[in-house]
């Protein structure tokens, strides 16, 4: 790679992430104001800085709480998909069967449907089932969009794979499950990282189905930041601060698995 | 080619039940709600395919769906050739790396209504980075007063919220290229165009795939931030499929007619989804024969 285009590659880059931090910086800045700062004027620094609305959230139950439910779906909802979705995966990339191809595109389709209709059904089905307003719920809905695309991404991984390392370990003797725990499992150990951090993604940010699902007990953060839309007028400065903070577990989930990013997501579907 | 073998079923078992539970019952109410004139909860109609016929011949349906075609092909135009950029930018190991993948991550954890809060914000003239910037240097700029403007906002937010997926992907599908394909290239004396057009992209072909489809689907049904942002408006300028559907469920209450349209939009996807995915296979294959001729 020659200097010149090396450098013009690294100003694209710098570029490109301080345009993307401006907002997340203006919500940085928000947080620590005031709301009648925020309204009051334009200022690149918070001129009364406050940790009020920091203070909130962490002392406020029906805040913290908020954060508390949706680490635990989220978690619940990421454990069942990647213990679901490895088989699978390891089936649609190692074998042809009755309906593979028509399966695999299924599973994809049921992150096209539109929620606002969708709502109303899973609101009634869920309360037949009993399980309203329970962690296990919010995350039960959620698989319908998350185990597809760790399939999906799964089965890139697993296609990277060669298959003659699966039949060398059967000739030695080893079972299915051995097989796939000692040997296959660390070779994709990078596409489980980023599955996992996908899956935490798209669950953790829903809102709609999270919000149908939960009212008291299981409300996740995202359904307990509207209400300050709906309070007396706008609380902007503590919804920012609330934002602020819903990034700080996803980016430490990214922090955990971005070496295996780096180095080895999609191997496969290449 | 695969070995056939139909035991394998049992592995897909447990996703197609974890997936089904929570697809197939709704999926099927709203097919029943769709052909009834719901009343009350006590008195329902039968009534065909009614719906289906008012909902296609709805002038501001065809509008609506216009408006969302246009964007989400914009969406697709600006984000994957700007991911892909991205991701051949970014460096490939050391601390650099891991922190730029990182704060390219950020947007994409932030809840979509916050997201759509912090633009409001964000684009006001008189109290937000980005609308005082504009009107600074002369541009006459206002995001709920001039719909060229909101429609320009909802496509630069949505940028900036999903940009960063394309890139992560397609960053993992490169780095996943080993050294002896570049090693081969430069003693060819590949131009750097050239490493891209052969090495690069069809490395890429695989998660390139899951990115357009990802990024296709979720912007056609984008609905949380343009709500909060611009409320559709001004006029119906930002008033995309999604919101459109849900003023005709929840203001108006026309659950019968809502449940088709949402039929017909949930097959629209599928259908668009199904083409751009045949067509994004042929193309790779077609790719990986000139390659190797």
């Amino acid at each position: 790679m020659n200097k010149k285009r090396l450098q013009k590659r690294s100003i694209f880059l710098v570029v490109y992430l301080v345009l993307a931090v401006l907002p997340i910086y203006w919500m940085i800045n928000m947080s620590f104001k005031t709301n009648e700062e925020i309204l009051s004027g334009f200022s690149l620094f918070p001129r009364t800085f406050t940790f009020d609305n920091y203070k909130t959230i962490f002392t406020d139950a029906s805040w913290y709480s908020g954060y508390i439910n949706s680490l635990i779906y989220v978690g619940i909802n990421m454990v069942i998909t990647i213990t679901v979705a490895l088989p699978a995966a390891y089936a649609f990339s190692r074998y042809s069967f009755l309906g593979d191809r028509q399966v695999f595109f299924w599973l994809l389709t049921n992150r096209m449907t539109p929620p606002a209709v969708f709502l109303l059904p899973f609101f009634q089905l869920y309360t037949t089932l009993g399980l309203m307003d329970t962690h296990i719920a919010v995350a039960l809905a959620h698989l319908l969009f998350s185990v597809p695309l760790a399939v999906w991404i799964l089965e890139g991984f697993m296609s990277g794979i060669p298959r003659e390392i699966d039949e060398t370990a059967y000739i030695d003797g080893y079972s299915f499950p051995r097989f796939f725990i000692t040997i296959f499992l660390p070779l994709i150990k990078a596409g489980v990282g980023v599955t996992a951090f996908f899956c935490f993604m798209f669950s953790w940010v829903e809102l709609l189905l999270a919000r149908t699902l939960t009212s008291v007990n299981a409300k996740p953060i995202v359904a307990t930041m509207t209400r300050t839309v709906s309070a007396s007028g706008m609380d902007w400065s503590l919804l920012a601060a609330a934002g602020v903070l819903t990034i700080i577990p996803g980016a430490i989930v990214i922090w955990f698995v971005r070496h295996y990013i780096a180095k080895g997501f999609a191997m496969g579907r290449v | 080619m695969k070995p056939v073998n139909q035991k394998a079923w049992w592995l897909i078992l447990p996703v197609i039940l974890c997936v089904a539970f929570s697809a197939i019952l709704p999926l099927m109410t709203v097919v029943n709600y769709s052909v009834q004139d719901i009343i009350s909860p006590e008195s329902k109609v039968f009534v065909g395919t009614e719906w289906f016929s008012n909902v296609m011949r709805d002038q501001d349906l065809h509008a609506a769906l216009g408006r969302q075609l246009i964007f989400s092909f914009a969406v697709l135009l600006v984000e994957i050739p700007l991911g892909i950029m991205l991701a051949l930018s970014m460096p490939a190991d050391g601390w650099k790396a891991s922190l730029v993948l990182v704060i390219v991550a950020l947007s994409l954890l932030i809840p979509w209504n916050v997201v759509g809060t912090i633009w409001q914000i964000f684009g006001r003239t008189d109290i937000g980075l980005l609308g005082a910037t504009l009107q600074k240097i002369g541009i006459d700029y206002s995001y709920t007063g001039n719909a060229r403007d909101a429609w320009l906002t909802v496509l630069l937010m949505d940028t900036w919220h999903w940009t960063p997926l394309v890139a992560l992907l397609c960053y993992a599908g490169l780095r996943s290229i080993p050294d002896a394909y570049y090693q081969a290239a430069s003693v060819d004396g590949a131009s750097k165009f050239a490493v891209f057009r052969y090495i690069q992209l069809p490395k890429m072909r695989g998660v390139l795939v899951i990115a357009v489809l990802l990024r296709f689907m979720d912007s056609f049904m984008i609905y949380t931030e343009p709500f909060v942002l611009t409320g559709g408006g001004p006029g119906n300028s930002t008033t995309f499929l999604s919101q459109f559907l849900t003023q005709k469920a929840v203001g108006q209450f026309d659950l019968g007619p809502a449940a088709a349209f949402s039929l017909i939009y949930f097959l629209i996807i599928l259908l668009l989804c199904f083409i751009l995915y045949n067509w994004m296979q042929r193309v790779g294959t077609a790719d990986a024969q000139e390659g190797q001729s």
